[in-house]
């Protein structure tokens, strides 16, 4: 059974390794953007943390999964909000856990309809392995290695904990 | 050297007989019930034990089609659907192409049934000119090559004075004029009854008063002029008291209902069923109510299917393109006899309903198992189950809304002037 | 109706309101607030129903809602497919079914069909291929599901709850299709009070089966309400004997500013459009602070990408998605 990190201390920790990415990449002011739900969560720690001026965007990349035919449309659906211009600025895409690529994948095409960011930084919490997508963190909180029948879940909001399920 | 129908339960209202009998048939008539006539010789014997033998049912009105639109049926098709339900004779209406209105086309008809060789075919002529409503039909003629009543079949009357004029030219051949009551103006553009369905289904209406304004109209003419009349197809509780007052009044006036108007409502149109779209249409459950009432008392003398086959298009659209009509020769029997399951009518009196009465609106001696008469002979299973199905009609028209329908009782032989001319075969 | 349903309640085809439940309005109700957005963003568009065909199929002349449909379509980023068929060109019936036999022959999985016989709607949704979605744009009298349900948009955005509203129909109800589906509609999510306002000639019998309060005085109908809905008075019903003028129709039916005083003060004023100005309503009303109509053009737009979006996107069996 794996230890599992508290989150304070993964948020601080990204938060640390954002600020010498960011700068050493030259992305000033950049704009946090947070995937429904959790993602949100994290990116409201992050933001903080990083004292950003800016609002946050909140994005709901239901429109955007490639699951759509499989599924349906899911019955979640407050819609995204973007309240700046994304035109030539940095972004800051947080999520809590990258596991397939999927969703990232799918922010960033939705990212793209509402204008042309300048670059986009990936920060998630906690970076899985299963990817079936060429897609990477920039930052992670904690790089896990897992079997395809494990699960990590961030729950919240209050307090942020991250539950792991190990299958038998 | 004859026939005899044996062990069979024989039930003809006209002469009162309910009972076990043996029924002999000679030259294509009766020539005996019960024990045989002296020195009988059997050269064909039935054995009927466990059914019922009626007179073969007459169909008071039913549109056959020929001649003009062969494509929705013929004669030849629906004889032999006809003589599978039981009837034996079917009065057909006049809304031919051309229409019934010359001796020619009732000649024609007479020998198309004749080379059919299966039911009888009684023609009931045209009380105006192409039914157009405006010159009176040469109602002499059509009486003398063998019409059996005159009718204005579904085309509504507008001119009141063309009314009573056909009304006391018919009386003066002695003719019934058959009515069918429908205000022309009050029946524009209608595909339902005007009630809470047709509101919630956005169907255009057809008003209780359609019906009863002409019936009212119609049986003061009726009264002026003498003239033995039937009216065909009531729909609504008020009619039936309209025609129960006037035949109390002494009127010589009789009244069928189809049956599907017996059983149906307007919430059957629910789910816009195009196989209910019917004229006159569904209507209330308190109109059905009263339609089962007056046939029970009598004031609806006469049942009927008001038999209307369509080819599958005209009624393979949305429900207010839909052609009306029902096709209902092979559900005449058995949807009477469901009234006496329901315990509307006793046998005797379902029997009488489509045998007896209707010959009596046409003045014909015939729906009954009198010696002497042509041997027009029904004989059914009355236990016997079986589902109606597509697959199952013999007319042309399958377009009948009580296909999947459960119905007891099924003919096993029918015999016109003592001939077989239907047995059903064992599967 | 079983029919708009799939077996496990999701919506397959969208045919009329009746038969519907709350939860199932309410939902239409809450992806449509996701799309209204989209309208808003430099990209227009969101790539849901990318590669679906959506044809659609008018047999009657409509510039307005077939523009919104087709706007709908492709803010969902489908293939649309126009066609106007002329009714009395095609023989009843044989037409229709060759017609879409021929549109699905071209893998169209959606129809979006107006037709001006009532039940038009239902008949071609009981003929389709398993695949395919109905959506009706309006049949005859009988019902118009998308319109009522971006009519309860606007009232929701403007009222937020249902359950204590005084709503009133004005005008020609016999033969409004808008109507009927506005009342299904109001009823199923708890309107307490719905009335109808309209001299005699143009009340439906027996409507109050439907759940509505019947007024012919329109001050009467008008008292205390929270939403007019204004109905359009076509030039035929003259002609056919339901009404004398246009004239008298707008003195005791008509809108004005004066007639609206007497209801709620903040009352809100609707219509399906397009609007005949001077006859059912009076530009004073039509353009004044208490009506909301050109914003139902916009929720319109929003409440079909929601409607074909919920249709389009019934799976076979529903699996989980991973992120």
């Amino acid at each position: 059974m794996k230890e599992i990190p508290q989150v304070e201390a993964l948020l601080e920790a990204m938060c640390a390794e954002l600020r010498d990415f960011l700068a050493s990449q030259a992305r000033q002011d950049p704009l946090v953007v947070g995937i429904r739900t959790g993602g949100v969560w994290v990116a409201e720690g992050i933001r903080s943390r990083l004292g950003v001026a800016d609002p946050m965007g909140e994005l709901n990349i239901n429109f955007y999964r490639d699951d759509f035919t499989r599924i349906g449309l899911h019955p979640e659906v407050q819609p995204s909000m973007l309240p700046f211009d994304v035109d030539g600025r940095h972004v800051l895409l947080v999520d809590d856990v990258l596991h397939t690529g999927r969703t990232i994948r799918a922010a960033m095409n939705e990212i793209f309809d509402y204008g042309r960011p300048a670059s986009v930084t990936l920060a998630v919490l906690v970076e899985r392995s299963g990817r079936e997508l060429p897609i990477r963190a920039d930052v992670a909180g904690t790089r896990l290695s897992l079997r395809p029948q494990d699960h990590i879940k961030l729950t919240g909001p209050e307090p942020l904990a991250l539950e792991f399920k190990q299958a038998r | 050297m004859g026939t005899r129908i044996r062990g069979g339960w024989v039930v003809d209202p006209a002469n009162g007989i309910d009972e076990q009998l043996d029924i002999y048939v000679e030259d294509g008539l009766i020539v005996g019930l019960g024990p045989g006539p002296a020195n009988f010789e059997v050269e064909r014997e039935y054995h009927v034990d466990g059914n019922v033998v009626c007179p073969g049912l007459i169909e008071l009105r039913a549109s056959l089609r020929e001649p003009g639109q062969e494509h929705k049926a013929t004669i030849a098709s629906e004889s032999r659907a006809a003589v599978r339900g039981g009837i034996t004779t079917l009065c057909c209406t006049p809304d031919t192409d051309p229409v019934i209105d010359t001796p020619a086309v009732v000649e024609l008809i007479h020998q198309r049934a004749a080379a059919v060789a299966c039911a009888r075919v009684e023609v009931q002529g045209a009380l105006t000119q192409r039914l157009e409503g405006s010159r009176l039909s040469e109602m002499g003629a059509l009486r003398d090559a063998g019409c059996i009543g005159v009718s204005n079949a579904y085309r509504v009357m507008e001119n009141t004075e063309v009314v009573r004029r056909a009304m006391e030219y018919a009386a003066t051949f002695g003719l019934t004029v058959l009515l069918f009551p429908e205000d022309p103006w009050l029946a524009q553009d209608h595909a339902a009854h005007e009630g809470a369905v047709g509101t919630r289904l956005g169907l255009p209406g057809l008003a209780e008063t359609a019906e009863t304004i002409t019936l009212a109209r119609d049986l003061l003419l009726v009264e002026a002029s003498g003239v033995r009349a039937h009216i065909c197809g009531l729909s609504t509780a008020r009619g039936v008291e309209m025609v129960a007052q006037a035949r109390a009044r002494g009127l010589p006036v009789t009244a069928d209902v189809a049956l599907p108007n017996l059983f149906l409502t307007e919430m059957d149109v629910t789910d816009f069923n195009s196989a209910c779209r019917v004229r006159p249409p569904l209507r209330t459950q308190r109109d059905r109510e009263a339609l089962r009432q007056g046939v029970r008392e009598g004031t609806i003398a006469t049942l009927c299917s008001a038999h209307q086959p369509h080819e599958p298009d005209a009624k393979q659209a949305p429900f207010t393109e839909a052609a009306p009509g029902i096709s209902g020769l092979e559900t005449l029997l058995v949807l009477t006899l469901r009234l006496v399951d329901e315990g509307l009518l006793t046998l005797q009196q379902a029997i009488s309903r489509v045998t007896y009465e209707p010959a009596r609106v046409f003045g014909l001696e015939a729906g009954t198992l009198s010696p002497g008469r042509p041997a027009d002979i029904c004989v059914f299973d009355p236990e016997r189950h079986w589902m109606l199905t597509r697959e199952r009609l013999w007319s042309e028209g399958r377009n009948t809304p009580f296909i999947g329908w459960e119905f007891k009782g099924e003919v096993t032989h029918t015999f016109v002037g003592g001939r077989l001319v239907y047995h059903l075969e064992e599967a | 109706m079983n029919l708009q349903l799939t077996e496990d309640g999701r919506l397959r085809h969208f045919l009329t309101i009746e038969g519907l439940d709350r939860p199932l309005l309410t939902r239409i109700l809450d992806t449509a607030e996701s799309f209204v957005g989209v309208g808003e963003r430099a990209v227009k568009k969101v790539p849901l129903l990318r590669g679906k065909t959506i044809a659609n199929l008018f047999f009657e002349p409509s510039t307005r809602t077939r523009s919104t449909f087709e706007l709908a379509a492709k803010r969902l980023s489908a293939d649309l497919l126009n066609l106007s068929v002329s009714a009395s060109a095609t023989k009843k019936g044989e037409s229709l079914m060759d017609t879409l036999r021929n549109l699905e022959a071209m893998q169209c999985e959606m129809f979006v069909v107006r037709h001006e016989a009532s039940g038009a709607a239902h008949y071609i949704a009981s003929h389709v291929a398993p695949h395919v979605s109905v959506i009706n744009a309006g049949d005859g009298r009988h019902a118009h599901p998308t319109q009522a349900m971006l009519d309860m948009f606007t009232i929701r955005r403007h009222k937020e709850r249902f359950e204590h509203l005084k709503v009133a129909i004005v005008g020609d109800l016999m033969h409004s299709r808008v109507a009927r589906s506005q009342i299904h509609a109001l009823s199923i999510l708890g309107v307490p009070e719905i009335r109808v306002v309209a001299p005699r000639t143009l009340i439906p019998p027996f409507i109050e089966n439907m759940g509505v309060h019947v007024y012919t005085r329109l001050n009467r109908g008008l008292k205390d309400v929270d939403v007019v809905i204004m109905l359009r008075l076509q030039h035929e019903r003259m002609d056919s004997g339901l009404l004398p003028s246009e004239h008298e129709y707008f003195r005791y039916y008509g809108l004005t500013e004066e007639r609206l005083a007497v209801a709620h003060e903040n009352v809100i004023v609707m219509h399906p459009g397009p609007m005949n100005r001077g006859v059912e309503i009076d530009s004073d009303v039509a353009d004044g602070p208490h009506s909301v109509i050109l914003q139902q053009v916009t929720y319109g737009i929003a409440i079909r990408m929601a409607v074909m979006s919920m249709c389009l996107g019934n799976p076979p069996a529903v699996e989980g998605g991973e992120g």
